[in-house]
């Protein structure tokens, strides 16, 4: 496996030798999947008929009326079973956890909607399933654990390190160099060593396929600009995937949380905080200090606080191919409240990662640009977070109330 | 070099042990304290591991370990400072332990040429691959130091011939699927994979991961020349003290 897995000088396979065999197992299924004729129409045969896919591509006629300038559409990944484009490369894993024959799964989720997705597919497809989920990830994403409880996971909370994203992933590793022989490790983003990256995309890249072709349809020309926000990079790296070798400005977005100017954020490729290391299994651009080791991370939202971010990624900042920029909390708020009250859709927070960034440009570009946002998720699950941030007094009550009578 | 030091070590002994500590946890000064009782006790040689904030292929007692030296301000100048101190003092050759991140941020050239001048005789570098640390192989033949390979249950015996290609001074074989700090079962498959090891390199055989106790060492004689002792000496520390821990490996012998 000899410098496999690498784009541009990033990612790689840095991993335990207890490991070597069984990613080397897993090359060889993807390998042998992809190339087999019938997968692919087999994954998307189950995308349209357990999923919504083809996920809807939504003009957003209000929101291009109120900014007057470029075109808006919306790719709706929040219409994927389970609420997100998480569920994608969860299906194709799942698909490929039955060819290789193994029968538990594990996955480390940080917003829950990796978790939630993960458990679907094992309850689906008769897998035992476990899930790290970290402390504060638990703590602020409540309402996922519950769906995964119910699906028939065991969450298991960790309470190691800063207790978000990144500790979840080095658990679920502990868990697999112990457990590989019937386990497969359902990573949910494009990190980690070989061949993850690789792997997620290429299911993810369903997105982009799509996308491509509905914009083409419905105006006869491409997009000026594609937006998405990026934590690990998965549903960035879904959409850009239909673009790519087009004439289209790709746009990732990170969680600027409370600014770039503050140590609080979780910007690696859009701020100058983050530098080239080797951690998770693979070398990127980490938030982490002199000496290497790992920062904490800050956004509002859980699926964007994360250290790392896809290679694959990072190789294409590098190029010169994707640009960059970080949306603050406070910007993601404000994005989130106008989409809602004038198109009626509520995006995930970290979705809202990217509207923002586009309703920045959007007005700034001609009546014949278009542009398109990737809504990665949807928001009902951010309630308590996005009640939290409205202050809302009536929620507050609601939950006062409730909590007095489970007291009763 | 390393080797020849097991090699003459071991015309005295009939299996060598070799421990593990944390650098900076529960602080610098109690780490030389228990190198010293670890010394003093008769361990043959040492690792030194750099606290690293993501060490994945460590369990729950390591993992912590490494996490409260960070929060107590360790780093890795510090680690160096303390390694050195250590080989000044005593007359056992120490190995670095760390994750790729550590060497590969401080340069690893340098990295590596700091260990040589610090007397280091090694590193173990669990998440670096030969496939992916070719500059780190070259550098440490470059100051003749020993890059320690890792063997698992897992790995073939082909990959293991390959291995030996890169190892110097001894190979360490992990004795288990799994992290540190949990339970071996000492039994029969352990002889066999050890055996398979024995084919794949002339090298001595070092076994790590869930010793924890003499009846486990003696069953590794005949079998492997060095025993390693990791989790269990920190949790000796944590339960009953650094003075403790030169009871425990005394106990071993």
């Amino acid at each position: 496996m000899m410098n496999r897995g690498y784009y541009g000088k990033f990612g790689g396979a840095f991993i335990p030798e207890i490991l070597f065999s069984t990613i080397e197992e897993l090359v060889e299924g993807f390998l042998d999947a992809r190339n087999s004729p019938g997968f692919w129409k087999k994954y998307t045969d189950i995308m349209s008929t357990y999923s919504c896919r083809p996920t809807p591509l939504t003009f957003a006629e209000n929101l291009t009326k109120h900014f007057g300038g470029a075109r808006i559409y919306i790719k709706r990944e929040d219409l994927n079973h389970t609420g997100a484009h998480k569920l994608n490369n969860v299906m194709g894993q799942g698909l490929l956890v039955k060819r290789m024959g193994k029968t538990r799964v594990i996955a480390e989720t940080g917003a829950g909607q990796h978790g939630v997705a993960t458990a679907t597919m094992a309850a689906k497809f008769g897998f035992r399933c476990t899930i790290y989920m970290g402390e504060t990830d638990i703590a602020r994403q409540r309402p996922n654990v519950f769906w995964m409880e119910r699906l028939g996971a065991e969450v298991i909370p960790v309470k190691d390190g800063t207790r978000i994203l990144k500790d979840a992933i080095n658990e679920a590793f502990r868990d697999w160099v112990t457990n590989m022989d019937d386990t497969h490790y359902v990573l949910g983003t494009a990190c980690g060593p070989h061949p993850f990256p690789e792997m997620v995309s290429y299911f993810q890249s369903i997105i982009g396929k799509e996308a491509q072709r509905q914009i083409v349809e419905r105006e006869g020309k491409l997009p000026a600009r594609v937006y998405a926000c990026v934590g690990g990079g998965s549903n960035a790296l879904g959409i850009f995937s239909g673009f790519l070798n087009d004439p289209v400005q790709l746009v990732g977005v990170e969680a600027g949380g409370k600014g770039l100017d503050t140590s609080r954020h979780a910007s690696r490729l859009a701020s100058k905080d983050a530098s080239i290391g080797v951690a998770q299994g693979y070398k990127t651009y980490f938030l982490q200090d002199e000496d290497g080791q790992m920062k904490e991370t800050q956004s509002v939202a859980a699926g964007l606080d994360y250290v790392g971010v896809s290679p694959i990624l990072a190789s294409l900042r590098e190029e010169g191919r994707v640009r960059f920029e970080a949306a603050s909390d406070r910007e993601v708020l404000k994005a989130l409240t106008l989409t809602v009250k004038k198109e009626g859709l509520i995006p995930a927070l970290e979705s809202a990662h990217a509207f923002a960034q586009a309703f920045k440009e959007a007005p700034d570009l001609s009546a014949e640009d278009i542009i398109v946002i990737n809504q990665s998720g949807r928001g009902d699950k951010d309630i308590f977070t996005i009640a939290d941030a409205y202050a809302d007094p009536d929620w507050q009550e609601f939950i006062k109330k409730k909590a007095k009578d489970y007291r009763a | 070099m390393l080797e020849s030091y097991l090699r003459e070590r071991l015309k005295k002994k009939d299996i060598l042990l070799m421990t593990h500590i944390v650098l900076g946890y529960p602080s610098f000064d109690d780490s030389f304290r228990i190198i010293e009782t670890m010394v003093k006790a008769g361990v043959d040689l040492m690792e030194l591991q750099i606290p690293f904030s993501d060490p994945i292929a460590d369990g729950p007692v390591i993992l912590r370990a490494n996490q409260r030296a960070l929060e107590s301000g360790a780093t890795v100048q510090g680690c160096f400072d303390l390694a050195e101190k250590a080989t000044r003092a005593f007359d056992i050759p120490f190995l670095i332990m760390s994750y790729c991140n550590i060497p590969y941020r401080y340069g690893t050239k340098r990295f590596v040429s700091s260990m040589a001048t610090r007397n280091l005789r090694g590193a173990i570098i669990p998440d670096l691959p030969p496939e992916e640390g070719q500059e780190y192989l070259n550098d440490m033949k470059e100051f003749d130091l020993a890059p320690i390979l890792i063997i698992s249950p897992t790995t073939t015996i082909e990959r293991m011939k390959s291995l030996d290609n890169f190892a110097r001074g001894f190979v360490y074989c992990i004795a288990r699927k799994g992290v540190t700090g949990e339970t071996t079962n000492f039994s029969d498959d352990l002889g066999v994979y050890l055996s398979q090891c024995r084919e794949a390199t002339s090298l001595p055989l070092a076994l790590g991961f869930g010793i924890k106790e003499k009846a486990d060492i003696d069953f590794l004689k005949g079998k492997a020349e060095i025993a390693v002792i990791g989790s269990q000496t920190i949790r000796t520390m944590e339960k009953k003290g650094i003075d403790s821990v030169g009871n425990f490996i005394r106990s071993l012998g």
